[in-house]
């Protein structure tokens, strides 16, 4: 293990950790908030990533094409919501089917399998060229994020949202449409992961049809990590995302270290996933085995 | 006040499941009638107050409620009018929510839910003295999550939500059959006082005789998803559960038990 290596790739760890800590907040509102696993968000990263470079190359300012990512994103979620709530679909097969429609749209997008974009030739807000500018933005993006999450969810409307996921039987008696409010944290959802598309893609260089794939698992891992490490400390709904984010950061240094040893990053994905086993399996083996009984489960309605 | 005309409701219909749970229903009640639904099991009296609810469609007849035709309204359009209190304690409430924030959430029943503040310093005060008025200390534990209260105190807090904002019908679905009698007995303590001070319109759905003939100026039983009996006025004041069991030759093993 080479200790001097392993530090000079952490910066470019921390990076790509808080471009996807803003993909794994928009995971967190689907997940945790309504309590829906979304796997939109495999084809809507990719649709942020492609959307945004495309319409730089084609001459848009970089800010518009991000604002173009985010709204691509919310089109997205809105689909996945409309064949879930309009169409009865369940969440998860209604998130699989948009994800696999929007790799043929991003193909098309893309006009190829990926296209590359310089950051000598386009103004980018974040390049792995210069990490150090690309950590103190992203983190700017991600503090904005999270303070308008922060005061989104304390109004009626966030509110409203946040009671579909904890009790939607609750919710309808006290006059929510929680058919509005799924498709609605639906497309907040995948408008932020499409965003966190488009930073990654000018972070990278490039766009790619495949740069999805297996984004929910690293989602998950940053908001399970989050939720493990800082759930006895951070109480506040803000803090909880600043954890999400920090989730996130803490999963590519701990890939950082673990490829350190000589392990091939071929075995990527298979860790990602062995992370997320075992962070999900930790709450459910402490709650079976060292918890205190006595507490009463909730039957259904006679 | 409350009509019910003419009501079906079939579930599973056209399999071997198939069950008439509500059968011709016809009920109208006047305004400020406290009304105990007693009745075997499968007799209606949960799928009569869902109907009303709008958890589920009517196959036909008509649901008005002060003169509104409430029938083909989706369940959170009717909330608007309606305030409910189911027999599961963790149904009524947001268990990872704290009590104000249920509370906040119940306030903007009927209201649309925009971009103002989700709750506000103004409501909290008012939370706190409605709270108070329960006697369970939870005026106290304002901002802790509704999770690690007791069965009993999500009911009181279910209930407290259900008439925050005045409805122009109280559901009450076996709101005390999952709680400890003495606990019981207190919810529905509260029950009656808030009923006779906001003089809710009230349909209490219960298991127990007793209750059902304490509380409330008028009783009906229902039996295959009808109104079998109907007993108001001074009849209801004067009658005992010897009466309900002679007169109607009710047989249903949980009514007997909970005499």
């Amino acid at each position: 293990m080479d200790f001097t290596q392993l530090l000079s790739a952490m910066p470019g760890a921390v990076a790509q950790g808080l471009i996807w800590g803003v993909m794994a907040i928009g995971v967190f509102i689907t997940y945790k908030v309504l309590d829906i696993a979304d796997l939109t968000v495999d084809g809507s990263i990719a649709t942020g990533g492609a959307t945004c470079v495309m319409l730089t190359i084609a001459g848009l300012p970089v800010w518009l094409a991000m604002v173009c990512a985010l709204a691509a994103g919310l089109l997205a979620g809105l689909v996945t919501g409309l064949l879930h709530t309009l169409m009865g679909i369940p969440a998860l097969l209604a998130g699989i089917l948009t994800q696999l429609s929007l790799y043929s749209i991003n193909l098309r997008i893309l006009g190829a399998s990926n296209q590359s974009i310089n950051v000598l030739k386009y103004d980018l807000l974040v390049s792995l060229r210069y990490i150090t500018h690309a950590i103190l933005v992203v983190a700017v993006f991600a503090v904005v994020i999270i303070a308008l999450l922060y005061w989104f969810f304390g109004t009626e409307l966030g509110c409203s949202i946040r009671a579909t996921g904890a009790n939607p039987n609750m919710s309808r008696a006290q006059g929510i449409n929680v058919n509005f409010t799924k498709v609605l944290g639906l497309m907040l959802s995948n408008g932020l992961v499409a965003l966190s598309g488009a930073l990654l893609a000018q972070y990278q260089g490039f766009a790619d049809v495949k740069m999805g794939i297996g984004s929910i698992v690293i989602g998950l891992a940053a908001v399970i990590i989050g939720d493990v490490l800082f759930s006895r400390i951070f109480h506040n709904f803000a803090l909880k995302l600043l954890s999400v984010v920090l989730g996130a950061v803490i999963y590519y240094a701990v890939l950082q270290v673990v490829f350190s040893f000589g392990i091939s990053s071929d075995y990527l994905k298979l860790l990602t996933a062995v992370i997320v086993a075992i962070f999900l399996a930790v709450p459910y083996w402490k709650a079976k085995y060292f918890s205190k009984p006595g507490k009463k489960g909730g039957k259904t309605n006679a | 006040m409350l009509e019910l005309k003419n009501l079906n409701k079939t579930f599973n219909a056209g399999t071997v499941n198939e069950k008439k749970a509500i059968d011709g229903l016809e009920l109208s009640l006047e305004p400020g009638d406290f009304v105990t639904v007693i009745g075997g099991n499968g007799a209606g009296k949960s799928t009569m107050l869902n109907l009303i609810a709008g958890v589920y469609p009517v196959d036909d007849g008509l649901i008005r409620l002060n003169g509104f035709n409430l029938t083909n309204l989706p369940e959170h359009k009717r909330a608007r009018y309606l305030g409910r209190v189911f027999q599961d304690p963790m149904m009524g409430t947001a268990a990872t929510m704290g009590i104000e924030e249920n509370l906040a959430l119940a306030y903007r029943r009927g209201k649309g839910r925009f971009l103002g503040s989700g709750i506000t310093n103004a409501e909290r005060d008012m939370y706190r003295e409605k709270l108070a008025t329960l006697g369970l200390g939870l005026e106290d534990r304002m901002t802790s999550k509704v999770g690690l209260l007791s069965g009993g105190q999500r009911q009181a807090l279910t209930l407290l939500m259900a008439t925050l904002k005045k409805p122009d019908l109280l559901l009450l679905d076996e709101h005390t059959a999952a709680l400890d009698p003495k606990t019981a007995d207190k919810v529905l303590q509260l029950t009656e006082e808030i009923v006779s001070r906001d003089q809710l319109t009230t349909l209490m759905v219960t298991h127990n005789m007793k209750n059902a003939i304490q509380y409330g100026n008028r009783l009906i039983m229902m039996d295959a998803g009808r109104v079998v009996v109907d007993i108001k006025g001074e009849e209801k004041k004067n009658l005992s559960v010897r009466d309900l069991l002679e007169k109607f030759n009710i047989e249903n093993d949980r009514m007997l038990l909970s005499e």
